[in-house]
C-alpha cells in the first residue's frame, strides 16, 4: 500500500504528538526535520516538526504538552491560599509575577483592598521577577546564537536579584509570598539599600549587553527582518508583553489597565519598537529591564508606611461571582479568570498565560524562514516551556 | 486605574467606567439584535455577554470590526456542574468510586445567566485601553458544539483545540482538533467535572482536619480560633 504524501506527514505528525517518534524522514518534496523535545536551544520540551524544501521551512508545526500539569484541574480541589504555591510554576523565572494576578482576582471577588505598603511591596516584588527573568532571556539569547559569554554574565547578574528576592521571601524561585489582603512579611532590614545597589549593577549589565549583544553585527544581521510580525496579526494571535510592543502596538496593561499596584504612582514609560522583526522584539526586553531597574529605585525611595496585611477572615471564603484579570508578567499578559461559588476554593480556574499565545503564532512565522532563523525567531519569541503547558 | 478607584469609592469614576462599558454594550446590542441573549455589567470590573449558540462566529466579526476589540485573548470553557467527588479537602471519609451523578438542575450558571450545562467563554480586549468584553454562549449537552472563531482571530486555533479536547466541544469550521496537551488516543475530557482526578480518588487529601501545629505556636489558640470562625 502507497501512502499520498499528506498521508504520510499526518501519520509522522500524529506519531510525533505522542512523543513516539524522532525522526528525520526524507519524501519526494522535501525533508521532514524534527527539532525536540530535548534540543540544546529549547527551553525546556518544546518540540518543533518542520518540513523543509532545502534549507527552507514549507511548513512548521509545534507540539507541546510535555510539561502539562494540569492545573486548572489542581486548582478546583485547592483552596485559595494553596493555590499561590501551584501557579508558581507556571513561569517559573519570574514565579512571583504569578501569583499576583490570581490574588488580585480573588481580593475582587472579597471586595478586600491590600494597604498601600502591600501594594508598594507587591510590585517591587514583581518588577524584580521581571528584571530576573527577562536578563536571563538576553544572557539566553546570545547563547543560542553561538555567544557563550553573555550568559554568565546574565546568570551572574541575576544572582543579585535572586538574592534580594530570596532575603524577603525565603525563595529564589517559588516564593509564594503573596497573600490574600496583603503579603506575607515585611521587608527585613537594609534590604532597601541592598536593592538598589542591586539595580545600578544591573543598569550596568543592561548598557554592557547593548553593547556586546546587541551592537553586535553579527547578531544584527541575524535579526534584523527577520521573523516580522505585522501589529495585526499579532493582536489576533493575542500576542503581548514585547513581542506585541515590538511590533509597535502601545499596550501596556501595567500602564492602561492597572489594578492593584502601585504602577499609575510612578513616573515610567512604556519601549515600543515599530519593525516587528526578531531584533524589535529582543531591544524592547532589553529597555524594558532597564525601565524596571528604575522603577525599583522609586519604589524603594517612595515606600510608605503602614501595615502590610488588610483585615481578612482566617479561613477564607471567597463571595459568589467571576472575576478576570490580567497584569502585565515578564513574558506578557497573564490573567486568571477566577469563578467562585462562594467556597473555601474556586470553582474553575482559566489559566490565560503569555507564552501559550506567544507561541501560537509560530506556525504561522515559520513559513518560507531559513533552518537558523528557526532558532532565533523561537528565542526572540522568548516562551517559558511551563507557560505554555501549564 | 480609574478601574483602581471605581471598586472602591462610589463616585464619579465609578458612573464613568460604567458609561464606558455600556456603551460598548451598546456597539454589541446594535449589531447582534436578538442574538445578545443577556448581559451584565460589574461597575468598574468587567462586562459579561451571552450571545446565542449560532451567533457566536458573527459576534467575534462584530467585537473586532464594530467594537474594535482586536485582541485576542483567551477562548476557553466553564462546566457549571457540581463536582460528584465534592471539594476532596472538605471531606473527611472517602467518596465512593464512582460517585452519584449530581442532577443536572443542581448546574448554576454564573454572570450573563445560560441554558446549559457547559458555556463557551472568551474575552476580547482593545489593544492601548483598559477596554474587555468577557462573552459567553451556550452549548448543548448531548453534542458540544460551536461554530469557530478561526476566520475571525487566527490565535483561537490553538485554544479550540484545547477547549475540545478538555471539555470536548467541537468547533465547526476548525480543520485542526487534534489534541495540544494530551496524547492522541488519550480518552475523557479532563476539565470536566465528572472526570476524577485520579490523586485524589487513590489517596483522599488530608485537607484540614490534619493541618500540624506551627513550630512554637499554641495549638488550643489555633483551634480556639477557628471555632470561633466557624
Amino acid at each position: 500500500m502507497t501512502l499520498t504524501d499528506a498521508q504520510q506527514l499526518g501519520y509522522i505528525n500524529a506519531q510525533a504528538a505522542d512523543g513516539r517518534i524522532n525522526v528525520e524522514l526524507e519524501t519526494d518534496d522535501g525533508m521532514v526535520l524534527n527539532m525536540g523535545p530535548q534540543h540544546p536551544a529549547t527551553h525546556g520540551t518544546l518540540r518543533l516538526v518542520a518540513r523543509l524544501d532545502g534549507e527552507q521551512v514549507i511548513s512548521a508545526d509545534v507540539m507541546c504538552g510535555y510539561m502539562h500539569r494540569g492545573y486548572e484541574k489542581l486548582c478546583e480541589v485547592r483552596s485559595y491560599p494553596q493555590v499561590t504555591t501551584l501557579v508558581n510554576r507556571i513561569d517559573w523565572l519570574g514565579s512571583f509575577a504569578n501569583e499576583v494576578p490570581f490574588i488580585l482576582a480573588a481580593e475582587q471577588l472579597m471586595e478586600v483592598e491590600a494597604p498601600p505598603r502591600a501594594k508598594w511591596i507587591r510590585t517591587l516584588l514583581f518588577e524584580l521577577s521581571r528584571i530576573a527573568n527577562v536578563s536571563l532571556f538576553i544572557g539566553d539569547l546570545a547563547l543560542q546564537l553561538g555567544a557563550q559569554t553573555p550568559a554568565f554574565y546574565a546568570f551572574r547578574d541575576r544572582e543579585f536579584v535572586l538574592n534580594q528576592i530570596e532575603s524577603v521571601t525565603g525563595g529564589r524561585f517559588h516564593p509564594n509570598f503573596d497573600r490574600i489582603g496583603g503579603l506575607k512579611d515585611d521587608l527585613p532590614k537594609g534590604w532597601i539599600a541592598e536593592t538598589k545597589a542591586a539595580m545600578v549593577r544591573l543598569r550596568a549589565f543592561c548598557d554592557e549587553m547593548e553593547g556586546l549583544v546587541y551592537g553586535n553585527e553579527i547578531f544584527q544581521t541575524r535579526t534584523r527582518g527577520i521573523g516580522i510580525i505585522p501589529p495585526q496579526i499579532a493582536q489576533s494571535y493575542g500576542l503581548s508583553g514585547a513581542n506585541l510592543r515590538g511590533s509597535g502596538v502601545d499596550w501596556d496593561l501595567r500602564r492602561d489597565a492597572n489594578v492593584g499596584l502601585a504602577y499609575d504612582e510612578l513616573d515610567w514609560q512604556v519601549w515600543t519598537h515599530p519593525d516587528g522583526d526578531s531584533f524589535a522584539r529582543c531591544w524592547v526586553r532589553l529597555q524594558e529591564v532597564r525601565e524596571a531597574t528604575k522603577i525599583v529605585d522609586q519604589l524603594c525611595d517612595g515606600l510608605p508606611s503602614g501595615s502590610i496585611m488588610a483585615k481578612v477572615p482566617r479561613i477564607i471564603k471567597v463571595p459568589e461571582g467571576e472575576a478576570y484579570i490580567a497584569t502585565e508578567n515578564p513574558l506578557g499578559a497573564m490573567g486568571y479568570y477566577v469563578v467562585s461559588k462562594g467556597d473555601t476554593g474556586p470553582f474553575r480556574v482559566k489559566i490565560r498565560s503569555a507564552s501559550f499565545n506567544n507561541i501560537s503564532i509560530a506556525s504561522w512565522l515559520l513559513r518560507g524562514v531559513y533552518v537558523p532563523d528557526i532558532i532565533t525567531i523561537l528565542a526572540s519569541l522568548y516562551f517559558i516551556l511551563g507557560d505554555i503547558d501549564r | 486605574m480609574a478601574d483602581d478607584t471605581a471598586t472602591t469609592t462610589e463616585g464619579a469614576p465609578a458612573a464613568a467606567t460604567d458609561e464606558r462599558r455600556a456603551a460598548l454594550l451598546a456597539v454589541f446590542a446594535e449589531h447582534l439584535g436578538n442574538a445578545l441573549l443577556q448581559s451584565h455589567i460589574k461597575p468598574g470590573q468587567g462586562l459579561w455577554i451571552r450571545v446565542a449558540t449560532t451567533a457566536w462566529p458573527e459576534a467575534a466579526a462584530v467585537a473586532r470590526d464594530k467594537a474594535g476589540l482586536r485582541f485576542f485573548d483567551f477562548l476557553s470553557a466553564i462546566d457549571w456542574l457540581p463536582s460528584p467527588y465534592g471539594r476532596c479537602e472538605d471531606s473527611s471519609v472517602d467518596v465512593p468510586f464512582p460517585p452519584p451523578m449530581p442532577d443536572r438542575s443542581a448546574a448554576v450558571p454564573g454572570y450573563a445567566g445560560g441554558d446549559t450545562r457547559i458555556q463557551v467563554l472568551a474575552s476580547l480586549a482593545k489593544a492601548g485601553t483598559d477596554q474587555r468584553v468577557l462573552l459567553k454562549a451556550d452549548v448543548s449537552d448531548d453534542d458540544p458544539r460551536i461554530g469557530t472563531w478561526v476566520n475571525t482571530y487566527a490565535g483561537a486555533a490553538w485554544h479550540e483545540r484545547e477547549a475540545h479536547e478538555m471539555f470536548g466541544i467541537s468547533f465547526d469550521g476548525n480543520a485542526d482538533l487534534r489534541h495540544i496537551y494530551l496524547p492522541s488516543e488519550f480518552e475523557g475530557h479532563p476539565l470536566r467535572k465528572e472526570f476524577p482526578l485520579l490523586a485524589r480518588v487513590v489517596k483522599p487529601w488530608p485537607g484540614i482536619v490534619d493541618v500540624e501545629p506551627m513550630p512554637g505556636g499554641d495549638p488550643e489558640d489555633d483551634a480556639a480560633e477557628e471555632g470561633a470562625e466557624a
